[in-house]
Parts: structure tokens; sequence; C-alpha cells
């Protein structure tokens, strides 16, 4: 069946069985392989991406349900070269080991993210209760999605008029423009 | 781990989907698909055809009519869990969708789905028999209605017939003196339950017990009903020793059998521990000793 998705801004027509699962639509017809495959039923949230901006599962999709629609993976996060606020704190806080789930936990983070909201260490493990990580470091992830998230919300706080200059110019506030 | 071929139909009309369902035994309906795409994985299920019918807007929608509200089926999940008057007119059900899977599988899952899915361990089939809610079923014949606890039957099957579809649920709106407890108990948050329970409370002005009734998780081999609970409690100002004679006695007549989360008599114990506190928070009170 002839489906079309617009993934990350780009649009792409693929003729696909009707039980491709979107995951492996994306991983390999598409080729965008920074999707990870993990359980394939839906529990560990490896595949996670967002369909018109929301976080779903790829794997319990099939990829003929989605065709119009809009989704964004892993690849979508950076700007050339520059990271994007949540994959630097990720990064500053080794909020990652082998790497395996990481697009899962940044695509199913990303809409909070975006929203620059405070979340508790309680409702930062809540948020991410459906994503596992098999390398079990979990300190690191919460350690850094809370880096993440403070320093969204500080940069949505700062009034323009104020902050020595922290004017929020869009190339600084990359989370703003995020796809 | 990966789905048997079939073929696909986007159905843009209900007529299109009783073309469908008359053509063949072996095809389903999908909608989110959060269910039933795992079992195609799993290959627990190979169907001839999937009709989707997430295109049919007349499916969706949440609204008020008179003292009942009407879930459309293909509502997803975390519209159940968010909106305004779901919260405001009948809050378990708002609460119940809170404790469904993880975000990411309320964002794209179905509340139809799920009810006509009717695991045993789901919240919303438990959370429907409390609330006593309707389950309004078409087919080319027409509509008709169903109780919740005439609704769900045995393993994974409900009234519905191979024909039928399930298009909107009626909950009736909380009403003055109500109130109500849920509690669920899993490894893991947002995984399938081990035990729980959803608890719906009516009270008269004097404090006295009118109406009470719980859906149990993960009891039996479909979603069910809390047994004898009224004789226990109905008529009586509720307190933490009457909760317990009356979570004893249902407990007596619930078998949830051996599964991979543990024994029988471990399981059981779950559920009316769940139970007891959904009760508890039902009926306002702190402590259950």
């Amino acid at each position: 069946m002839k489906t079309r998705i617009i993934a990350n801004g780009t649009a792409y027509e693929r003729d696909v069985e009707p039980r491709r699962l979107l995951s492996d639509f994306i991983r390999q017809d598409l080729g965008l392989t920074g999707t990870n495959i993990g359980c394939e039923h839906g529990v560990c949230g490896s595949c996670t991406v967002l369909l018109d901006g929301d976080p779903v599962r790829s794997c319990t999709t099939l990829a003929v349900q989605v065709d119009g629609q809009r989704v964004t993976t892993v690849e979508g996060l950076a700007d050339g070269t520059e990271l994007n606020g949540l994959q630097e704190a990720f990064k500053a806080c080794h909020g990652l080991q082998c790497g395996f789930c990481t697009p899962g936990f940044l695509m199913t983070l990303l809409p909070i993210y975006n929203e620059a909201k405070r979340l508790t260490r309680e409702e930062i493990r809540e948020v991410i209760s459906g994503n596992l990580c098999r390398c079990t470091g979990y300190q690191q992830i919460v350690e850094a999605v809370e880096l993440a998230l403070n320093e969204a919300a500080e940069l949505a706080e700062t009034p323009p008029e104020e902050g020595l200059g922290r004017v929020p110019q869009e190339s600084e506030s990359s989370r703003d423009g995020s796809p | 781990m990966k789905p048997p071929p079939f073929d696909y139909l986007r159905a843009t009309s209900l007529d299109e989907v009783w073309d469908a369902l008359d053509s063949d035994d072996d095809v389903k309906v999908i909608a989110g698909g959060q269910s039933l795409v795992p079992l195609l994985s799993l290959r627990f299920a190979s169907p001839s055809l999937l009709v989707d019918i997430t295109a049919l807007d007349e499916l969706g929608g949440i609204s008020t009519d008179g003292d009942v509200l009407r879930v459309g089926a293909l509502s997803r999940h975390v519209q159940v869990e968010k909106h305004p008057l779901i919260l405001d007119r009948t809050p378990l059900l708002a609460r119940a969708a809170s404790w469904v899977a993880h975000a990411q599988i309320r964002n794209r899952g179905t509340f139809g789905g799920s009810v006509a899915h009717s695991d045993s361990a789901a919240e919303f089939p438990a959370a429907l028999l409390a609330l006593d809610a309707t389950m309004i079923v078409r087919s080319r014949a027409g509509e008709r209605r169903v109780r919740a606890a005439d609704f769900f039957h045995a393993y994974f099957t409900t009234a519905l017939t191979p024909t039928e579809l399930l298009t909107a649920v009626e909950v009736p709106i909380a009403r003055s003196g109500s109130s109500w407890g849920f509690e669920e108990f899993a490894r893991r948050r947002g995984d399938y339950a081990i035990g729980g329970a959803a608890v719906y409370v009516e009270r008269d002005p004097d404090d006295t017990c009118r109406v009470v009734r719980a859906g149990l998780l993960a009891a039996g081999p479909a979603p069910c009903l809390a047994p004898r609970l009224e004789d226990v409690l109905v008529g009586n100002v509720v307190d933490a020793g009457r909760i317990n004679d009356a979570v004893r006695s249902a407990m007596a007549r619930v078998n949830p059998g051996e599964n991979v989360h543990g024994a029988s008599e471990y399981r059981r114990d779950v559920i009316g521990e769940m139970l007891r506190r959904a009760l508890a928070s039902a009926f306002n009170l702190e402590e259950v000793a």
C-alpha cells in the first residue's frame, strides 16, 4: 500500500505491506536508524517517536495507519551539529551508558522539555516509567532530565527585558524551534 | 516478532465496516492497535483483514446527554484521562485512565478498543463495571445497549458478535453523595496489574451506604465485579471493620488463578488489599487496620 509520511520535515512515499510496523518502516524503508527496536511489543519504549507531536511506540503502530501524518525521530532533534538541550543534558550528566535506549528516552521527554515544565524527581520517574534502560543507568538519566527541564524553565521564566543579556534569541532557544 | 500477512482497509463509512465484517470470519477491527498489534507481532492473532475505523469521526467525541456522559469509542486514553467533562462528571474514569499503561500508549490507544478487548487486568472495564456503564453496540441491523455487568464474558470475550462494533459507552454522571477509589499494584508503574480495584460509592446524608460497586482487575478470566460487597456495606455506616468483612467475603468468592506474576493465593491477597484500600479511600477512611 502506498504510504506517505513526513519524517523530520521531509516527505517520503513508499509502497509497504500492511503488516509493516512503523518502527521497521522508519529504520528500513526510510533509513532513519536512530530509532531503536527493543522488545517489539510495546514494553521497553526504545522505539518511541513523535506522531503528530505526541510520543508513541512505533513498534505497536502499523505504517499504513499513519499515512499522511507527521513523524519526528531522534534524527530530528539536533540542528546540524548543534545538539538539542535535552541531548546536551544527557551528555553532561552521563545519562547514557550503551545508548541503545537513549533515542526512546529523548523522544518521550521532548514534548515536556519543549513545554519547559519543572518536574519533581518523582514526576520525572513517572514520565520515564515507560522506557527501560538495561544498563540500569536511571540515576544519571533522572539527573539529566532534571538539568534539562530546569534549564528550559529558567530560560522560559526569564523576562525578556531583564537578565543581563539573557534575552532569548531565536538561535539560542532551539527548543522552541523543535520540529 | 513480525505480524503475519493480512489485508488492510481504512473504512470511510460504517457501511464499509459492515461489508468487511460480513465478508469473512477472520476480520478484525483496528483503532489505536495498542493491544492488537502486539498480539499480531506475537502471532497470537492472524486475521485475514484489518478494518481501520480511526477515520470514522462519528465514533469519537466526549459529551454529556442528560444524566450520562457519552464517551465515543475512538476517544484516546489521554483524552479520557484529561478531558474536563470526565474529570468533572465521572472522575473515577479519568483516574482509571491515568493508570492505563504509559503515556506513549495512552496517546494512541482508544477507549473503545480497550473495552472491546476485555482484558481482565485492564483499568477501563473495571471502572465501567463499578460505574454501571452501558455499552452502545451497533451492527448493520441497528443499535443495542448492553450493561457493563452483562458485557464482559470470558478471556478476551464480550457480548459483541463478530458483526458488531462498540461505538460508544454511556457512563452515569456521578450523583450527589458519591465518592470513589482506585488502587492498582504492578511490578512497574504502567504495567499490567497484578491486582487492582475500582470502587464507586453513594451515601445518604446520614452517611449510610446506599450503593457500592467495585470492579476488580486481574481477578479472573474476565473483568468482574467484587461479589457480595453490598450484603455487608449497604444500609450501614461503613467503618474499617465492615470494609475488612466485605473484602474477606468478596475474596472468598474470587479465584484469580496462577500466572506469571504469582500463585493464586498471592494474587488473591494483592487484589483484596487493593480492594480494601480503594474502599477505604472511597469511604474517606484514613486508616483501615
